[in-house]
């Protein structure tokens, strides 16, 4: 005799089969984001259904987000994915694949009856001696500023070399360094605008000391201006209501509703006569300015940009030195934006508006060129995984070598760690130590190289002490990381293993999977 | 006005029990009995206790230090994983009533008691599992009940023999040793969870949250001080203690500073906006001299709020309601920072941290009631706008946050859930110091002790007894079970142990420390707890027995 305890259409999987269905789950999306892995990797189209929009891209973080899965095991990676993209903004792929090559190992155990917590407790020693290495091989150089500069410059490289935009990596690691020390230490990216326009080729690309706005002046005024005083303002210059709530005019002559008119009027031209007071030649608003107020300024002399929004005014005041201003009684109190020169500017087939000369340069454009609006996407997405990285990087200076090489340290100090463990721990810390060699094998396979005579290749050149030793995978043969100039960020690199192994930690410890009724679209019936 | 209908529709006649009166016309006892379902007598009994022994199948693998984890999908696909008994239940989406019963019963444990709400579960379906026998044996439940009822008063008892107590140290420094006894407490109660990766750090934590707002005098603890705030991204191991309040949000102009010292905090619940009057009011302008009015009085609105701001002292404005943009600038040119939006909790929180008082309206703003900090800042996470504002060194030091972190959602909701269960047995411990022995030590001494007891009973109750004492040997044998024992060798090998050397503190070896004693271990529960555990059980149990009859009347047709 059975009862159902559960309600309607309530899935229940159980031990063995909820074990077999996450770890099958994790392993299809490591599977499937593993081609993407490295310089060699390749891209994934990506179409919607719905929309019938496509992408083309290799970042595994907005690969995953843009598939839907109904798998739980799945769902998570995706999570840790996502999480890895704001935290360090690359590494996404690398966190994913190792998850899935932990779990992997993980199910051979489960499979020899060695309990599930017993693996955790090794893949947990594993880890912490995988940072362990991970931490010994981090170098600082951020005493140093040229060679600090150098370490950022590969970072960038390394990062870049796996997207899109490996042709130029040169140039574009060059254009992220110099964004990113513009920043000063700050690690918030809204400074950097990047404007994309199609049309050019992507090294047409260029970074813009000043600031680039996508708007342009009111009808009929100045196109350049010199040595300009500039006033950033949040304020409404259309009709400026009476805010007091419930407030209505009521008339009932036309005559009177003609001097309100005129009262309203004058109400405008107070306010403009008081920004005039600021002895400004520019003045930018967030809000819409109407023609009236804007032919005021113009014949004030003073040009208007309307609408700039909430990040162009923000960044505009960044730029310039402003504050965002919105009453205007006090001219004495508030500090002005002061620029060189501000001219309308053509980039494509648009006409924007560039403030050069800026007195606080912590901002700045990045400028986008390509072929098409996909490219031009992916491109803006593997600029921001560089950005991301460096910014990153910026605080924490440490740095680790790419190419496989941190990876197979780690492994080799894994595998010593696994030789002081007794017991059936041991196993699983093994099993650790070859999840962390799966990433040199993919890096290989993905190139194209023989990946296991390579992946040996690069073990015993590490084993035997020469631990800059990593896989140069345009000659396909073993090179010292170092003089190659290729270089991870440290902070990338630990999130990744610490992530991956607490991802597969979580479902590992999975029993049972527990699936309620789907909420159906039509309720009630 | 229309007619009622002329004939009633006819009952189904097919499904319905009939019986006739005296003149042989037939009445309906019940109706639409087809759609009904009826279950009776041992039938009833027999399913009830074969649906509780399939939840607490279901729970026994999340049982201990070595159990594992449930995904729980929610409808909309949003996963949870978790192994926190009483979160389980709740997210099952079970139908059968009696199963709804045992989640009523772990929710109660959770909030008497906040830890144990497995264990309970277990127990009461090892309970429930035992009486099944005995009801196949002809034994009446209701004699089975009473016989649970009186083993359960001498379990009671016997816990309270053989509960030790713990040393709460004068000196609250002490407690947050490593060897202190509260901390072990907690570590325990983290030991099952996915924080014992970073295991000291969380005890730890969770001693020191609630050691900060407790009142060791009257013995007890304010939870409502304590908050813990989950936030993505990062390892569980940045994870910290705040002493202090996190708000979720930023400063409300760019520009204002991102840190500073010395605050005076202005708590408004009034929005830096034009009035809007409660009352359903209109206002109308007819001539221009009201327009112009209403204007200067729009701008002298602002200006007036401002001044009563400075006036009050205050260099900080905490604000429940938004800012229209012109008193926004305002607050910037005249150097009051200033953040809006600020939920009703937080703000009572601050409050209560700072010492001041939320104020209502701008005319009641006065020196006294600002509340005082030593410093603010804006704290920035990852690569994302993530921003939130820590303020510290609050006048009431007793307010303390928690901030977790983790990789991924359910991480940090599974750890979240996980200090909280280490918070309550921490204050559970200081409200009440004594403990009991886990790792199944203290079932054994009780199973050990009833069966004892058992052959002095007269009667069915002897039965009963066996059966409760074999019921508590389920905890340790699940124990066991979970942590890759052989049940049954441990379990024989356990109770010898314990009766050979006269030591209740022998338990199950979860972690394989080579030691059987759990007083050595540090393996600990509330004494409170454990009995609640008990009686619950016991209460429950008896509930399901007595439920000899169940009618689930159709469902709605529609």
């Amino acid at each position: 005799m059975s009862v159902n305890i559960f309600g309607d259409q309530v899935t229940e999987e159980r031990a063995e089969n909820a074990r077999l269905s996450s770890f099958v789950g994790a392993i299809a999306v490591g599977d499937l984001v593993k081609t993407t892995l490295g310089p060699k990797g390749m891209d994934k189209l990506l179409q919607s259904t719905s929309t019938g929009e496509s992408m083309v891209t290799n970042d595994g973080a907005t690969i995953l987000k843009s598939i839907p899965f109904d798998n739980p095991a799945a769902k998570v990676l995706v999570n840790i994915a996502k999480v890895q993209d704001d935290e360090v903004g690359d590494g996404t792929t690398s966190v994913t694949v190792l998850s899935a090559e932990l779990l992997r190992e993980a199910e051979k155990l489960v499979d020899k009856k060695i309990h599930p917590q017993t693996i955790i407790e090794g893949y947990r020693i594993a880890s912490k001696a995988a940072l362990k290495q991970l931490d010994s091989l981090a170098v600082d150089n951020s005493d140093d500023s040229e060679k600090f500069r150098q370490d950022l410059t590969n970072i960038a490289k390394t990062t870049l070399s796996s997207k899109i935009l490996s042709q130029d990596k040169e140039y574009f690691a060059k254009l992220a360094v110099d964004a990113i020390l513009r920043l000063k230490g700050s690690t918030n990216l809204d400074h950097i605008q990047i404007i994309k326009k199609v049309g050019g080729k992507l090294s047409d690309s260029f970074l813009d000391e000043g600031f680039i706005l996508d708007k342009r002046f009111g009808v009929s005024q100045p196109k350049k201006i010199t040595n300009a005083k500039i006033l950033i303002a949040n304020t409404s210059m259309d009709t400026d209501k009476v805010k007091i709530f419930g407030a209505k005019i009521k008339v009932d002559a036309t005559s009177k509703l003609a001097q309100l008119e005129k009262a309203e009027k004058a109400k405008m031209k107070a306010k403009v006569e008081k920004i005039k007071k600021f002895g400004i030649n520019v003045f930018v608003n967030r809000q819409l300015i109407y023609d009236w107020p804007e032919q005021l300024f113009s014949d004030a002399n003073i040009n208007s940009i309307e609408h700039a929004d909430f990040d162009g005014v923000e960044r505009l005041a960044l730029v310039t030195g402003g504050e965002v201003v919105s009453t205007f009684d006090n001219p004495e109190k508030v500090k002005l934006g002061h620029c060189d020169l501000i001219e309308e500017v053509i980039i494509g087939e648009d006409v924007m508006t560039k403030f050069s000369g800026v007195a606080a340069g912590q901002a700045c454009t990045i400028v986008l060129r390509g072929a098409t609006d996909q490219l031009l996407d992916e491109a803006e997405r593997s600029l921001h995984d560089a950005l991301s990285v460096l910014s990153q990087t910026t605080k924490e200076t440490r740095t680790v070598l790419g190419g496989g090489c941190s990876e197979m340290n780690m492994s080799k100090a894994v595998e010593q760690a696994a030789q002081n463990e007794s017991g059936k721990k041991s196993l699983a810390v093994e099993a650790f130590a070859r999840a962390l060699r799966q990433l040199p094998t993919i890096l290989c396979d993905n190139a194209g190289f023989d990946s296991s005579e390579l992946v040996s290749k690069l073990r015993s050149s590490i084993y035997n002490g020469l631990t800059g030793s990593g896989l140069d995978l345009n000659s396909g043969d073993i090179q010292d990381m170092r003089e190659l100039g290729i270089v991870e960020s440290y902070k990338l690199k630990k999130a990744v293993v610490s992530s991956a192994s607490e991802a597969a930690e979580v479902l590992l410890r999975v029993d049972n999977i527990i699936r309620a009724k789907p909420r159906t679209a039509d309720r009630g019936h | 006005m229309q007619a009622p209908p002329q004939s009633m529709e006819m009952p189904d006649m097919s499904n319905a029990i009939v019986a006739q009166d005296e003149m042989g016309r037939p009445f309906i006892i019940v109706k639409d009995q087809g759609s009904k379902e009826r279950s009776h007598g041992i039938d009833a009994i027999k399913s009830h206790i074969l649906a509780a022994r399939q939840v607490s199948t279901i729970l026994k693998t999340s049982l201990g230090p070595r159990g594992l984890d449930k995904i729980l999908i929610s409808p909309d696909g949003e996963i949870n994983i978790t192994n926190d008994g009483a979160t389980i239940l709740s997210q099952m989406e079970l139908s059968n009533e009696i199963a709804k019963l045992l989640v009523e019963l772990s929710k109660s444990q959770d909030n008497e008691i906040g830890d144990g709400t497995t264990g309970v579960v277990v127990l009461t379906g090892a309970l429930l599992d035992q009486s099944l026998e005995l009801i196949e044996k002809g034994i009446h439940p209701i004699k089975i009940a009473n016989g649970f009822e009186n083993a359960c008063k001498i379990a009671v008892e016997n816990l309270d023999k053989i509960a030790d107590e713990v040393v709460i140290h004068e000196d609250l420094k002490d407690n947050l040793l490593p060897s202190s006894d509260l901390f072990k407490a907690a570590k325990t109660s983290l030991g099952s969870k996915i924080v014992s990766k970073s295991h000291d750090k969380f005890a730890k934590m969770a001693v020191e949250c609630v050691l900060n707002v407790a009142d060791l005098s009257r013995k007890d603890v304010d939870f409502e001080l304590i908050k813990v705030e989950g936030k993505l991204g990062g390892s569980i191991d940045d994870s910290k203690l705040i002493n202090g309040i996190t708000i979720d949000k930023d400063f409300s102009h760019p520009q204002m500073p991102k840190s500073f010292e010395d605050l005076k905090i202005a708590i408004l619940t009034c929005p830096f906006e034009p009035p809007k009057p409660k009352t359903k009011h209109k206002l109308e302008i007819s001539t221009i001299e009201e327009f112009k009015n209403l204007q200067d009085y729009e701008q002298n609105k602002f200006t007036e709020m401002i001044a009563k701001v400075k006036e009050s002292g205050a260099n900080l404005v905490i604000c429940q309601w938004g800012f229209d943009d012109e008193a926004n600038h305002l607050l910037l040119s005249n150097d009051l920072p200033a953040v809006r939006w600020v939920g009703g909790s937080d703000l009572e929180r601050i409050a209560m941290a700072t010492n001041g008082r939320i104020v209502p309206r701008f005319e009641d703003l006065t020196p006294e009631k600002l509340g005082h900090a030593e410093k603010i800042r804006e704290v920035v996470m990852g690569t994302t706008r993530e921003r939130m504002l820590v303020i510290e060194g609050c006048e009431n030091t007793k307010t303390v946050t928690c901030l977790i972190r983790g990789s991924n959602k359910m991480i940090v909701d599974e750890s979240i859930r996980s200090l909280h269960d280490s918070l309550c047995v921490v204050r559970n411990l200081i409200k009440d110091n004594r403990i009991i022995y886990g790792g199944g030590a203290a079932e054994i001494s009780c199973s050990l002790k009833i069966s004892e007891e058992a052959d002095k009973q007269k009667g069915i109750d002897q039965y009963a007894f066996r059966a409760f004492s074999q019921a508590l040997d389920v905890i340790p044998m699940s124990l066991a079970e979970n942590s890759g024992l052989d049940p049954i060798e441990t379990l024989t090998t356990l109770k010898s142990q314990q009766v050979n050397e006269k030591n209740s503190n022998i338990g199950v070896d979860c972690l394989g420390n080579h030691q059987n004693d759990m007083k050595k271990l540090f393996v600990i529960e509330t004494l409170i707890g454990k009995r609640q555990q008990l009686l619950l059980a016991t209460q429950l149990t008896r509930m399901v027995l007595k439920i000899n009859d169940v009618i689930i009347s159709g469902k709605d047709q529609y």
